[in-house]
């Protein structure tokens, strides 16, 4: 036993190819160690019967049973297959596809394939190419093949007249012949496959040596070994079977019953009747789920789990258990964020850290560090859980092993210590739903107090996680090539620019942003202790910058500090987020401080918001930094200056209250008035569509014409409304800093909270519906006036009125229909794409391939740039370029 | 089988529309220092029928390499090779 269960000690082969074919009745025959000829199970003694399902000869899956075919107990036993002799053959849903072409295809009479043999040979040497070289194609010209096969009505052969073929899914077939349709059955079916050549099957697309037709028609039936049927004995000591053998049991039942009326020379119709049903056993057999065909059930309740039913969807064999893995080694909890860990990190609880472990070799440059954990034992962190001896091959189990000190002190070289988790281990920490590549990243770990993972925030973007009970996962690797190759390829800082769309996923969101703003704005003026406080938050060790102002006393601009972290060499100009509206500037000369420019490391001017250091902005500070500098220099960034910004805002604090969306009751009487001049004119609109003088706009109805200027006019009302309120407001209150700095909240927000919420709307247009004639009882019948429409002109401040709670409530709700929908579609187109997608690769020659090395584009995105590396997909920026190198031309302050 | 044969009545003005891309047929020369250049067989192309509307005005034959010049958002424009086939 070695530290991995001894899986290094299996030889390993790569597959080589897997070919598919159909099991032939010889090959059943010859598997067969037991044929099944009774349908009940055990003697009255409970002794299981020859000849039935639970026979011996399937297997020994009893403890301490020996197999009677191959001797072994049931830890060596592979099980054994046994069959049922059909009383008449039975066509097998599925194969039955198959059937169906070579019967359309082949003639009646004779099993050629109707096409003339000239016409044939030619095919055949054209197919045979195709196959070899353009497998796809030759796909594609068996279906034409098979089409035109299908047409001919007279075999070129016998001069046998052919019949349309019907087939209807599952199981039968019949047969358009001039006195009538009449159904095949499986024998004439099978008779019909046995004439068709073998040289034919192969224009049909269909291995004649590995699937020959007739092997389609049952005649005789596998019946798998007991390990994969295995009956469960219940507490009360009663044995349940499997459904797979309540589904054979029915099988042979009905095949008895079949039998026996064969043998007693029954009437033709009992016959007939008693071969269909046992036909749709064995479909239902294969599958439980089939249309037009009873389901078999237990007792009439339960449906069974047949064969299709072990396979298919989500739960089944291939999506469940093979593609679908559980791990060891692996952990979950909910996150909360520590802005003072480094991005690259993780928090990991103490009681995980005791459980996850790393299997450590013991050299003798380790051998005192192993002996000390191995010494704290499994329970005190850290400490260790398991000691593989190499010597020995024993595997010592520390929690029973209570000896630590001898433990430690027989330690030697080449000894493997399982220990606990500790801090710098690396590991792979993931959230669901795992969308792109940056869902999954690899962090350092801190092992720290209390239940939960921590997380910096700045590495929320890439997750899309926030803290609201979000929980995530994390592994540990136990390979030092995993290990390595996470640490090379997966560590967060290698994940700030995206290959998404050339711009950084990570970076600063909400507090970080207007924390930013807040400490970068030109009135901020700091004396030493706040400068202090605030380089200690960012870990700075060097010296104190000159201040900005010496008397009367020594002040420091957040400008400065900031500018302390940024490169040496660094220019740059851009526009700050705030610059826009009253505030916005086209040139570095701003007055509003809202245009960005850093000379040689210096932020001169402009305010740092989301535009400079938010995440998803492409070419902002941080991108340009990251790119121009090193992903480890963007993450010394994020775990230095950015820790100022969220200090900044401890220091300053920020709030709002209700007195940030008051405006005064002047500003409410202007609004009033306002709503008031609107619903005149309105009312005026209305008077004149009922009067039927209102104007039509071209290629509108009337009606849609006085929607569309009630909706207009409104519109106009809001954004008046909005402005006055807006005017009446500290444009330097909390909620303004954080809309204008992109921390929060939008300019609509604003404007709900302290002017009006404005019109509602459901499938884009005025509410409409509800009673009749009227949205709500509260309004008269045919009142088309904003009010009754699902306008409202209350606002959060102050409240909205019953009607209006419920108009905002019906748009509300399809928002979230919308959303709930829109995700899914999405989410399953995105899914759809990357199945499709997911084994193209760029070649070493610039080439995008398949895995076929079928060529899918000749330049890789047709420039062959690396979007990762692009500035937002320009791969040469030349205003960049410029700007960096080349001289800004007013660096002046 | 397939009417290799169906005369369709193409409308040459196709050729002229903005959203249809430069296709020109390559020359043998030019097909296999394409193919050696890239170090690859025929089959590995793209390919596109011959009952493409645009191949049939080129008069292209099956084992034919189309050059199409298509404008391109990232490269401004791009050369792409398809190779005429049956189906
Ligand atoms: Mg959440
Ligand atoms: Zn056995
Ligand atoms: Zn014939
Ligand atoms: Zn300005």
């Amino acid at each position: 036993m070695s530290y991995n269960g001894g899986r290094d000690r299996f030889e390993s082969y790569l597959i080589d190819r897997i070919v598919m074919g159909v099991l032939p009745p010889h090959e059943i025959n010859r598997m067969a160690r037991v044929t099944v000829t009774r349908p009940d199970l055990y003697e009255s003694d409970g002794s299981p019967i020859t000849g039935g399902l639970r026979d011996p000869h399937f297997g020994a899956i009893e403890p301490g049973e020996v197999c009677p075919v191959c001797g072994n107990t049931r830890e060596n036993c592979p099980g054994h297959f046994g069959k049922i002799d059909l009383a008449r053959p039975v066509l097998i849903p599925y194969y039955t596809d198959y059937i169906n072409v070579v019967l359309q295809a082949t003639c009646r009479q004779c099993g050629r394939l109707l096409i003339p043999s000239e016409k044939a040979e030619k095919y055949r040497k054209i197919y045979r190419r195709l196959k070899e070289k353009w497998p796809k194609l030759a796909a594609n010209f068996v279906k034409e093949l098979r089409k035109e096969a299908a047409q001919t009505m007279e075999c070129p052969y016998c001069g046998a007249r052919q019949f349309r073929i019907r087939y209807t899914r599952p199981i039968i077939f019949y047969e358009e012949r001039p006195e009538g349709e009449t159904r095949l059955t499986p024998l004439e079916i099978r008779d019909r496959l046995e004439m068709v050549r073998d040289e034919d099957l192969e224009l049909l697309g269909i291995d004649p040596k590995r699937s020959r037709p007739e092997w389609m028609v049952a005649t005789v039936l596998p019946v798998p070994p007991l390990a994969v049927r295995p009956p469960i004995t219940l507490e009360t000591g009663m044995k349940s079977e499997d459904d797979l053998t309540h589904a054979l049991a029915e099988i042979v039942r009905q095949n008895l019953r079949l039998k026996n009326f064969l043998s007693s020379n029954a009437p033709e119709t009992m016959i007939e009747e008693a071969w269909i049903t046992l036909q749709y056993v064995v479909a239902a057999y294969i599958d439980n789920e089939l249309p037009n065909v009873y389901p078999l059930t237990q007792k009439r309740v339960r449906t069974l789990k047949t064969l299709a039913q072990r396979l298919k969807g989500k739960e089944g064999r291939l999506r469940g258990n093979l593609s679908g893995k559980r791990v060891d080694f692996s952990s979950r909890t909910v996150i909360s964020p520590d802005p003072y860990i480094s991005v690259n990190e993780v928090g990991v609880p103490v009681d995980i850290a005791k459980i996850l472990t790393v299997p450590m070799r013991v050299t003798p440059y380790n051998l005192e560090e192993a002996r000390r954990y191995v010494l704290n034992g499994p329970y005190k962190w850290p400490g260790a859980t398991f000691v593989y001896k190499a010597r020995s091959g024993r595997k010592i189990d520390l929690r029973y092993h209570r000896n630590y000190k001898q433990m430690a002190e027989s330690l030697e070289v080449g000894d493997i210590v399982e220990r606990h988790l500790i801090d710098g281990d690396i590991v792979l920490f993931n959230r669901q739903p795992s969308l792109h590549r940056m869902s999954i990243l690899a962090h350092k770990v801190r092992v720290m107090p209390y239940k939960t993972f921590r997380l910096n925030p700045l590495v929320c973007p890439p997750y899309n996680a926030d803290f609201d009970g979000d929980e995530m996962n994390l592994h540990v690797m136990r390979s030092e090539e995993a290990r390595t190759e996470a640490e090379e390829l997966l560590l967060v800082e290698r994940h700030i620019k995206t290959p998404r769309y050339g711009g950084p996923i990570i970076g600063g969101r909400q507090d970080y942003v207007s924390g930013a703003y807040l400490l970068t704005v030109k009135n901020r003026f700091l004396t030493e202790k706040e400068v202090v406080r605030l380089l200690a938050a960012a870990g700075y060790k060097g010296e104190l910058p000159e201040p900005a102002i010496h008397a009367p006393k020594k002040l420091w601009t957040g400008k400065q500090l900031v500018s302390l972290f940024l490169p040496k060499d660094l220019n740059y100009t851009g526009k700050a987020k705030i610059n826009s509206g009253p505030l916005s500037c086209d040139t570095i000369d701003c007055f509003h401080d809202s245009y960005i420019a850093i000379y040689e490391g210096k932020l001169l001017m402009g305010v740092f918001d989301k535009s400079a250091i938010g995440a998803e902005q492409p070419n902002n500070v941080l991108h340009v930094i990251a790119l121009e500098y090193g992903d480890s220099k963007a993450r010394e960034l994020l775990d230095t200056m950015y820790r100022m910004f969220i200090r900044m805002l401890d220091m300053r604090g920020l709030t709002i209250s209700l007195s940030d969306v008051d405006i005064p009751p002047e500003a409410r009487e202007k609004i009033k008035d306002l709503v008031e001049e609107a619903k005149n004119e309105i009312a005026e609109m209305i008077k004149e569509f009922e009067e039927g003088k209102l104007e039509p706009i071209p290629g509108r109805s009337l009606q849609e014409t006085l929607e569309l200027k009630i909706i207009n006019r409104l519109q106009k009302l809001l954004k008046d409304a909005g402005q006055i309120a807006t005017s009446y407001m500290d444009p330097f209150n909390d909620v303004f800093i954080m809309a204008k700095t992109g921390a929060r909240g939008s300019d609509v927000n604003i404007t709900q909270m302290v002017a009006m919420l404005g019109q509602q709307t459901v499938r884009g247009k005025r509410v409409w519906r509800g009673f009749r004639k009227r949205t709500l009882a509260h309004f008269k019948p045919n009142d088309l006036s904003p009010e009754a429409r699902g306008f409202v002109k209350g606002n959060f401040r102050y409240g909205l009125r019953p009607t209006e709670v419920f108009f905002h409530a019906a748009g509300g709700r399809e928002g979230l229909v919308d959303t709930a929908v829109k995700t899914s579609q999405s989410g399953y187109m995105q899914r759809r794409l990357m199945n499709a997608e997911q084994d193209l690769y760029t070649a070493y020659d610039g080439t995008v391939r398949d895995l076929y090395g079928q060529i899918v584009q000749f330049k890789f995105g047709e420039d062959g740039a690396d979007p990762m590396m692009t500035y937002h997909g320009k791969a040469v920026d030349v205003d960049r370029l410029i700007e960096r190198f080349g001289v800004l031309k007013e660096a002046s302050k | 089988m397939v009417s290799r044969s169906r005369k369709k009545r193409l409308d040459t003005r196709i050729l002229e529309h903005e959203l249809v891309p430069e296709h020109r047929i390559l020359s043998l020369e030019e097909a296999a220092e394409l193919l050696r250049t890239l170090s690859i067989k025929p089959n590995q192309l793209p390919r596109i029928s011959i009952n493409d509307p645009i191949v049939q005005l080129l008069g292209a034959k099956p084992g034919d390499i189309i050059e199409i010049k298509r404008r391109s958002p990232t490269a401004g424009e791009s050369l792409y090779y398809r190779i005429v086939v049956v189906f």
